[in-house]
């Protein structure tokens, strides 16, 4: 066959849009917009109370609302940040809470990804029980768990450590993890992974150069699920992490006090903590949207 | 490259289904191999345990003299092409012509002449970069046939590669994959339902049915020659016209013999009687009568068709072709109706089967002629046709075996009767 017939088949590629045609569709999405923007609005509503709330001296705080330093901007100062930025006690607990939910999110999704692999491609006896019972695990509440594994931490020596913490993520990390990549793996065509092999790859390289690159979305919105959850908990580390280790959460609450609150502390802080979540967000949200239609169909 | 052999090789699945059952063909160096049969007949499960994705139940596959049933489909040497294709959806076209050479760790500089030259023979130099899902099917089929070219491997096999195209597209495909394998002289098995498509492309064909090979030989022998009717019935298109007939000594000559299909007779020819001398066996008994639509022509049209080569029908539809025109019509002759014929009408029309049994006890056959172009038959009249008697086909109507002392014997009934018996008579 020659070039020429090729290229008559070419698949249409979508002609670039000119500059009318995409004014004349922003218009008549208008209505539409406008109602996304609100909503955004009343959404980052309380996210702008708080950061503009971190930025006012205490004296202020304790006496007005946030938002009269709309209106009198020579409120604002970077002092709370200073402050809470040389205290020990928060910038310790920030890396605590960095050094727990690193591993505890990798953790789980490479283990996730390689047991859900095997759960839903390898042909093992037993399998399907197993992943029976991987399933009947999600439904297992943390709390039941709290005062074993406490003993077994201290049987251990792992009790108030790091590594007790991030364990005890990544054990109930898993079991949603290897649920939701099992059913995403499993989608993915047989003739796939047939034809990787053919093509001369072990069952790693299988993993690695198809599996792998083909669930990117639902490997996405696992991780910052997972992400979320141990940077946001509080429960976990409150039992197993002790005061040196205790992360952002456990330093936020320590400063609550029973009449009012340091708000010079609590404001930045959790105005910080908030920053990183938002961020890991933010550069996976393309994904994140992907990963939750991703599965549903096909 | 290397020869394919598969020595009494039988799949069972785990709940007892019997997909192939020893199943023995030799594929020669670079010969281009067509496995043919109708959907569920096992060779699709077949050109799997070839490539390894399917274990072995018993038997020996072996690619250029090595025994490959416990080799996984890495260590193999092969290329495959699938029927939806397979192609990495997150690679360019250029990475998934060169995915199996990086896996093996071909030189970049190599796999990047290698895929820039396989683009060219395919005529897909301007879609290097895109991704599959920007190609047309097409296209993507193009691009999964480079995927195997590409890696020069001891064998190509192929699933139903063509089933996804259009009917012009096909027609063009399948020239070009059989140019393509002839250039390069990789030994190939190709599966398909298309029986169009076996006898075009392959050197050898071989017709499986329900798990079991019926015959293997060389497209044209096949055609001429087939071993039962199954493989009359399935190879052609359109279909050999079966009817039920008996077989009769003429009274006053007796090296002459008739075969009465209702009311009517046809006087076989003597050249037919010099290579089947077996049919004189049969002389009184019921037999299937096979006629070729091809040897069916209008005799108003012919010179001179001699008494007992015409035969009265009653014309149905005519569908002129514009080369040469179909007339379906109806003859006062019983179908034949056995497993064969059932399974083959079933695979071609997908009647149910309480219409399937309604035809089959009806006292007269719907059958198909091609004729000349320009007939003047038309829907509802009588028309006389001229049978070439010198073509006519018969077989046995308890065993479904041809009476054809050319016919190569079925594997099944000649144990050792496999690989290349070129019956061509």
């Amino acid at each position: 066959m020659s070039a020429a017939t090729a290229t008559a088949s070419t698949a249409p590629i979508p002609p670039r849009e000119s500059w009318a045609q995409r004014m004349t569709r922003a218009v008549s999405r208008g209505p539409l917009h406008l109602v996304l923007i609100v909503i955004a609005l009343v959404w980052l509503l309380p996210t702008v109370g708080l950061l503009v709330a971190s930025l006012r001296p205490p004296s202020e705080s304790a006496q007005t609302g946030w938002w009269k330093a709309l209106t009198d901007t020579s409120q604002l100062t970077f002092e709370n940040y200073r402050q809470i930025l040389d205290d020990p006690l928060i910038t310790q607990a920030f890396w605590n809470t960095v050094l727990i939910t690193v591993p505890a999110t990798l953790g789980v999704v490479v283990i996730g990804a390689l047991a859900a692999y095997a759960f839903a491609w390898i042909d093992f006896r037993g399998r399907d029980w197993l992943f029976v019972g991987v399933v009947a695990l999600l439904v297992v509440p943390i709390q039941v768990a709290l005062i074993p594994v406490a003993k077994l931490y201290g049987t251990l020596g792992i009790f108030g450590d790091i590594s007790g913490v991030v364990l005890f993520h990544v054990a109930f990390g898993l079991p949603f993890a290897v649920f939701l990549l099992r059913n995403f793996f499993a989608q993915i065509p047989r003739e796939l992974l047939e034809a990787a092999r053919i093509d001369g790859a072990s069952e790693l390289k299988v993993f690695r150069t198809v599996i792998l690159p083909i669930g990117l979305p639902a490997l996405a919105s696992l991780a910052i699920f997972q992400f979320l959850w141990v940077w946001n908990d509080l429960l976990v580390a409150l039992v197993f992490a002790d005061t040196s280790n205790a992360p952002l959460t456990v330093a936020i609450r320590s400063q609550m006090r029973q009449f009012g609150t340091n708000f010079d502390i609590i404001g930045p802080a959790a105005f910080l903590s908030m920053l990183v979540p938002l961020a890991v967000f933010f550069a996976f949200q393309r994904y994140f949207v992907q990963g939750i239609l991703a599965g549903s169909e096909r | 490259m290397a020869g394919v052999a598969l020595e009494d090789v039988t799949k069972v699945y785990d709940d007892g289904t019997v997909a192939v059952s020893n199943l023995a063909l030799d594929i020669e160096d670079g010969e281009f191999m067509v496995l043919v049969g109708p959907s569920g007949c096992g060779k699709t499960t077949a050109l799997r345990m070839v490539a390894g994705l399917e274990t072995i139940t018993a038997g020996e596959v072996r690619i250029a003299e090595r025994v490959v049933n416990r080799v996984p489909p890495k260590d193999r040497d092969i290329a495959m092409v699938f029927q939806n294709y397979a192609l990495y959806p997150h690679l360019t076209v250029a990475d998934n012509l060169g995915f199996s050479l990086r896996l093996h760790k071909v030189p970049r500089a190599e796999i990047k002449r290698r895929v820039t030259d396989i683009a060219r023979i395919l005529g897909l130099e301007d879609l290097l970069n895109r991704k599959p899902r920007a190609l047309s099917g097409g296209q993507r089929q193009r691009v999964a046939m480079g995927r195997a070219i590409v890696r020069d491997p001891e064998a190509f096999l192929m699933d139903e590669p063509l089933s996804n195209l259009d009917a012009k597209l096909r027609v063009q495909m399948r020239a070009e994959i059989a140019r393509i394998q002839h250039d390069l002289g990789t030994t190939t098995i190709y599966v398909t339902h298309d029986q169009t498509e076996a006898m075009t492309m392959g050197d050898r064909v071989a017709v499986m049915r329900r798990g079991e090979l019926q015959q293997v030989d060389h497209p044209q022998a096949l055609y001429e020659h087939p071993v039962n009717l199954f493989v009359g019935g399935f190879i052609g298109s359109p279909a050999m016209n079966l009817v039920e007939g008996v077989l009769e000594h003429d009274d006053e000559q007796s090296g002459v013999l008739w075969a009465r299909l209702g009311e009517q007779r046809l006087r076989l020819a003597d050249s037919l009687l010099a290579d089947r001398p077996t049919l004189h066996r049969y002389a009184g008994r019921g037999v299937a009568v096979g006629i070729r639509p091809e040897d069916l022509k209008d005799a108003s049209m012919t010179t001179g068709p001699a008494d007992g080569q015409r035969l009265r029908v009653s014309v149905g539809l005519v569908e002129r072709m514009g080369a040469e025109t179909y007339v379906h019509f109806t003859l006062d002759a019983k179908p034949v109706f056995t497993e064969d014929t059932r399974e083959l009408v079933r695979e071609r029309a997908e009647m149910t089967d309480n219409v399937l049994e309604q035809r089959g006890q009806a006292p007269h056959s719907e059958c198909v002629a091609r004729v000349q172009p320009r007939t003047e038959a038309r829907e509802g009249e009588q028309l006389e046709l001229a049978v070439d008697t010198s073509h006519v086909y018969f077989f046995d109507l308890e065993t479904g075996q041809a009476i054809d002392d050319a016919a190569s014997p079925a594997p099944g009934a000649a144990p050792d009767g496999r690989g290349d018996h070129g019956g061509t008579g």
